[in-house]
């Protein structure tokens, strides 16, 4: 997928060159740095009651803008990274100089990841997955309330920072996976793609929720945009 | 042995304003505790059930990562608890000082140091004071891990996990780790354990 795309907020491939140039004058062309905060696709208090105003403004001014700097600051170090489509990238950190692997494996990893959690929340979205994705989650967990159980435990059991995934996995089977810290379902999982995402790094509850990571769960399904998840979906599984 | 959650060595109150009562609420009767029930029922039937807390921590590590986690962070916290103090920081005893400049050069390059080892520790985990072979290090480490289980002896840790300083600090743990060096250390803990090694 082309960076501009995921920058951009275009989920499907194929959308075309014209989507992503639009998307590259907004994002990209107030200066030279090669990585940009994408902004929300909706406004910070969007996602009340489930997601507080306080913890939307501060994971992504300050705890994706931090990742995002953090990648510019490598400068030309970047090479061939500042310009490689990222998921590219991620599913080949081994291909990136040693000197900046570990840099990008944690700032890249954290700009996808939070890209991408932006894109998959959204108000009012439907409850529940419909169509082939339900089909599927059926298929593959028995129905929708035994998946849920499934995803919240592997975020439970993600012992500090890290994230839960339903991922296309690298056999093109639904699965249900955790990752450390800002690792991305393409890294070491080589996943083909990621159908939902939950962040569990503290930061993303802790104002509301404190040590209850558990409750910001449950809360978090309220604002899953499953049409997001679908086309996700098709992408991975295609 | 079973873990038990030690008290607080103060009051919740007492760290105010560089750690709050919130903070050691939440982070003491919550994720402490959190740790030694965990811990407790991950023991059961093990072969460390009756270990000391150190061999617990340091035999399971590589071997049973749940009870390795919540060992190793109840290892952490109880003697996190113990380093810190109400009007912390200040004069660092003179054996501990001199092992320090032995080490470091100066006492602020060892802050410096044990700074910019927990502001660099990505994600969860711990910056340390350390005594290996002899002479005082700075390291840091992930999750529940500490120098127990890389040949080392700690006798300083802080813990960075955004639990330890979200409420009070946000985003800022480049300002809860200077807070913590400046203001909460209880150094006396630190040259015990130190004198120990």
């Amino acid at each position: 997928m082309d960076r501009r795309m995921i920058i951009g907020g275009v989920g499907a491939a194929g959308v075309g060159a014209i989507a992503g140039a639009g998307f590259a004058r907004s994002a990209r062309a107030q200066s030279d740095a090669p990585f940009k905060l994408p902004p929300l696709g909706y406004a910070y208090e969007a996602l009340e009651p489930h997601i507080d105003t306080a913890t939307m403004r501060i994971h992504h001014m300050n705890h994706h803008q931090t990742y995002v700097n953090n990648l510019n600051a490598l400068g030309a170090q970047l090479g061939d990274v500042a310009k490689a489509p990222i998921e590219q990238t991620l599913s080949h950190l081994s291909s990136v100089p040693e000197a900046i692997r570990t840099a990008v494996r944690n700032n890249l990893g954290g700009h996808w990841n939070h890209t991408y959690f932006w894109e998959l929340m959204t108000p009012g979205g439907a409850k529940a997955p419909t169509g082939e994705l339900k089909t599927a989650v059926d298929a593959a967990f028995g129905d929708f309330g035994k998946f849920k159980e499934r995803l919240a435990a592997s975020a439970l059991g993600r012992f500090g920072s890290g994230w839960a995934w339903l991922v296309v996995d690298k056999d093109k089977k639904l699965a249900v996976v955790n990752t450390p810290y800002q690792d991305t379902p393409h890294m070491e999982l080589q996943a083909k793609g990621a159908v939902i995402g939950v962040d569990v790094w503290e930061h993303a509850y802790y104002l509301k929720h404190q040590s209850r990571r558990a409750d910001y769960i449950a809360a978090w399904w309220n604002v899953v945009n499953w049409d997001k998840a679908a086309e996700n979906f098709k992408k991975a599984a295609a | 042995m079973s873990f038990t959650l030690p008290d607080l060595p103060y009051a919740y109150d007492a760290l105010q304003p560089y750690m709050s009562k919130e903070t050691l609420e939440f982070h003491h009767d919550k994720h402490h505790q959190a740790y030694v029930t965990n811990g407790n029922n991950l023991l059961k039937g093990t072969e460390w059930e009756g270990k000391s807390l150190e061999e617990v921590v340091k035999g399971s590590f590589g071997k049973n990562a749940g009870l390795f986690n919540n060992a190793g962070q109840h290892y952490n916290h109880v003697h996190f608890w113990k380093w810190m103090k109400p009007n912390g920081g200040g004069k660092i005893p003179g054996k501990l000082e001199k092992a320090i400049i032995d080490s470091f050069g100066s006492v602020d390059k060892m802050k410096e140091d044990f700074i910019q080892a927990g502001v660099t520790q990505f994600g969860s985990g711990w910056a340390w004071l350390a005594v290996k072979d002899g002479k005082v290090i700075v390291s840091k480490t992930p999750n529940g891990e500490n120098p127990l289980v890389h040949g080392a002896t700690p006798i300083l840790g802080c813990d960075v996990w955004e639990h330890s300083y979200y409420i009070d600090y946000r985003n800022r743990r480049p300002d809860y780790l200077k807070a913590f060096v400046e203001n909460l250390v209880n150094w006396d803990h630190v040259e015990e354990m130190f004198s120990k090694a």
